[in-house]
């Protein structure tokens, strides 16, 4: 193989992740920028994170889109594994067409789309948009990012070890929780997380779906974004990259340790 | 839901399970597929029955700004009454200002171009990754996956200042004496190809990357024993075998590039016209939500087709994965 790892493949790889790094790094580095002019550095400074925590507006902010993002992560996460269960367990019944169509396309939908539709079905049932109506949108999109990891783990999952242990004497429900569970536990991790920073990110599906006091953090960073580049947005999107960054590693070392442990425990149980 | 009858192929050996234990888990097999296809239902297909609803119906100074339409407060008889009047003054607005017509197919041609500008950038990192040692490629995956994680919005602002006339590209292109006068990148259509391509490289890459690390790579090395040179190589065996992956990538891109708002809204200004941020104007700034929705329902019927192929697309690779 290393043959084949010739120098065209090293400098595309490298040329590829600079493009994709770089952006995020020089936000990062202008968000310690002293000057008030975000492209000419006026030397370090961390005025705009002190600043940045007394911007109440923005607190608030930050505090709503971190609720909506939790609530609507667990809903989406449970109504997600359920659907990738449904389509990859029933492979035959009626509207099953129907149903992967309804999984995969708001994948690709354009979130101008989903959320004017999402807005006139709240306004058709008499909802009044807020809080609550940020987060049933938010549970409908990102469930379908939701079902597609976990589905993705459950295709290679090995039925055989559900079926030894209902011919063990298992109920359908102990083999789910004691089999089944742990075994795709990492796709769903992974899907909650997926389904956080989804909801985290979203600015149009918000931006319909919202009602005055339920402001959320892109709507908000949107709003400023737009009246021009502040070293303030730029501190405020440094702390948000932080977290989700934070976030991955955690779960990704939490991820290889339980796959080391896992393997440990096949040894021994093959020794044994 | 009497539709949706579970024929169940998953549980083995039912038969001699106790009666009240089957029920059970026959409840439950129902409740899994029902509680989220109940749920995509109601908060996924109905509201675009309703989108097509209000693209019926007149702008209205009210609270939902739209006169009634096809509603159940004349009773079911006025409910009927309903479709003798309703009217597509919408769609004839819609063909009539030809503004309309040209966010269409600008949006469809900046979606096909920077589609094709992804898959050139994209197709070399994919190539490269499923060519990297075993040892670093999972790094790699990861490399390329977090970027995807990190907010979109910021992502795309991140550019703003980078491409300003007075930003950080200029300025280096200035001091290296490459150019004289700061190039105008930022409020054009070359701004939006940028940002598109920068922030759907990841879809790019994932599918692309996983076709070409499925491929027998003994297949390359007969071709060159027998003499092919590494071009011709590339067109005649390496490409053919990543077209799932290219398909599936360009797909990706492409759908939701259409209908892409933030991209050009902050990076094109208000001289490129796209029909996200038309829609979006017509919505938030005009007010007009029948209008809105009509741009709505004829965007979808344009991505029909597209979000179709993608969907076998999906179903044929969970075929395989099996």
């Amino acid at each position: 193989m290393n043959a084949t790892w010739s120098r065209f493949n090293v400098t595309s790889i490298v040329l590829g992740f600079a493009f994709l790094y770089l952006p995020i790094v020089l936000l990062i580095v202008f968000s310690f920028n002293e000057s008030k002019l975000v492209t000419v550095w006026g030397g370090f400074s961390t005025k705009w994170y002190v600043s940045l925590f007394h911007n109440q507006g923005l607190m608030d902010a930050t505090w709503v889109t971190a609720r909506v993002g939790v609530i609507s992560a667990t809903v989406a996460t449970v109504l997600g594994t359920l659907a990738a269960l449904t389509l990859t367990r029933y492979t035959r019944f009626r509207g099953r067409v129907l149903f992967s169509g309804m999984v995969f396309a708001p994948l690709v939908m354009p979130e101008v789309i989903t959320g004017l539709s999402l807005l006139l079905l709240f306004v058709a049932v008499g909802l009044d948009r807020g809080f609550f109506t940020v987060t049933l949108a938010h549970i409908t999109l990102t469930m379908c990012f939701v079902a597609v990891v976990v589905q993705s783990r459950l295709v290679s999952f090995d039925r055989s070890l559900e079926e030894a242990a209902m011919d063990l004497g298992a109920t359908p429900a102990k083999t789910f929780f004691q089999i089944t569970l742990p075994v795709i536990l990492p796709a769903i991790v992974s899907g909650w997380m997926l389904a956080f920073t989804l909801s985290l990110d979203d600015l149009v599906i918000a931006s319909f779906t919202s009602g005055p006091g339920a402001t959320t953090l892109p709507m908000k960073i949107y709003s400023q974004v737009r009246l021009g580049v502040t070293p303030e947005i730029n501190a405020a999107c440094t702390i948000l990259i932080a977290v989700v960054a934070v976030g991955v590693i955690i779960a990704s070392i939490a991820n290889k340790r339980r796959e080391v442990q896992r393997q440990l425990d096949e040894q021994a149980a093959q020794r044994g | 839901m009497s539709n949706i009858a579970v024929t169940d192929a998953a549980a083995p050996s039912t038969a001699a399970k106790p009666f009240l234990n089957r029920l059970g888990a026959g409840f439950v097999n129902r409740l899994v597929i029902i509680v989220p296809y109940l749920w995509l239902l109601f908060f996924f297909l109905i509201p675009f029955v309703i989108v097509f609803k209000i693209s019926l119906s007149q702008t209205a100074i009210a609270m939902p700004p739209y006169t009634p339409v096809l509603d159940f407060s004349d009773g079911v008889s006025g409910f009927f009454a309903g479709f003798r009047n309703l009217n597509f003054d919408n769609y004839v607005w819609l063909t009539q200002d030809a503004l309309y017509f040209k966010a269409y197919v600008t949006s469809v041609i900046i979606a096909a171009i920077s589609t094709v500008l992804t898959l050139i950038v994209g197709y070399p990192i994919a190539y490269g990754m499923s060519r990297a040692p075993a040892t670093i490629r999972p790094t790699l995956l990861m490399l390329v996956i977090l970027p995807f994680w990190t907010s979109f919005l910021i992502r795309v602002y991140a550019w703003i200042g980078i491409l300003k006339p007075e930003g950080l590209l200029n300025q280096l292109l200035l001091s290296l004496h490459i150019i004289n006068q700061p190039l105008v990148i930022l409020n054009t259509y070359t701004a939006i190809f940028i940002g598109i391509v920068y922030s759907y490289l990841p879809f790019m890459v994932l599918p692309l990357y996983s076709s070409l690390e499925k491929m027998d790579y003994s297949l390359i090395e007969a071709a060159k024993d027998l003499g092919c040179p590494p071009t011709s190589a590339f067109w005649k065996i390496t490409f053919p075998l990543s077209l799932p992956g290219v398909i599936a990538g360009c797909l990706l891109v492409f759908i939701p590039a259409v209908g892409e708002f933030v991209i050009p809204d902050l990076l094109g200004g208000s001289s490129t016209l796209m029909i996200g941020k038309t829609l979006w104007n017509e919505f938030f700034a005009n007010r007009d939500w029948p209008v809105s929705s009509a741009v709505a329902v004829i965007l979808l019927l344009l991505l029909t087709v597209p979000i179709m192929l993608f969907q076998q697309a999906q179903a044929r690779a969970q075929e395989q994965g099996k």
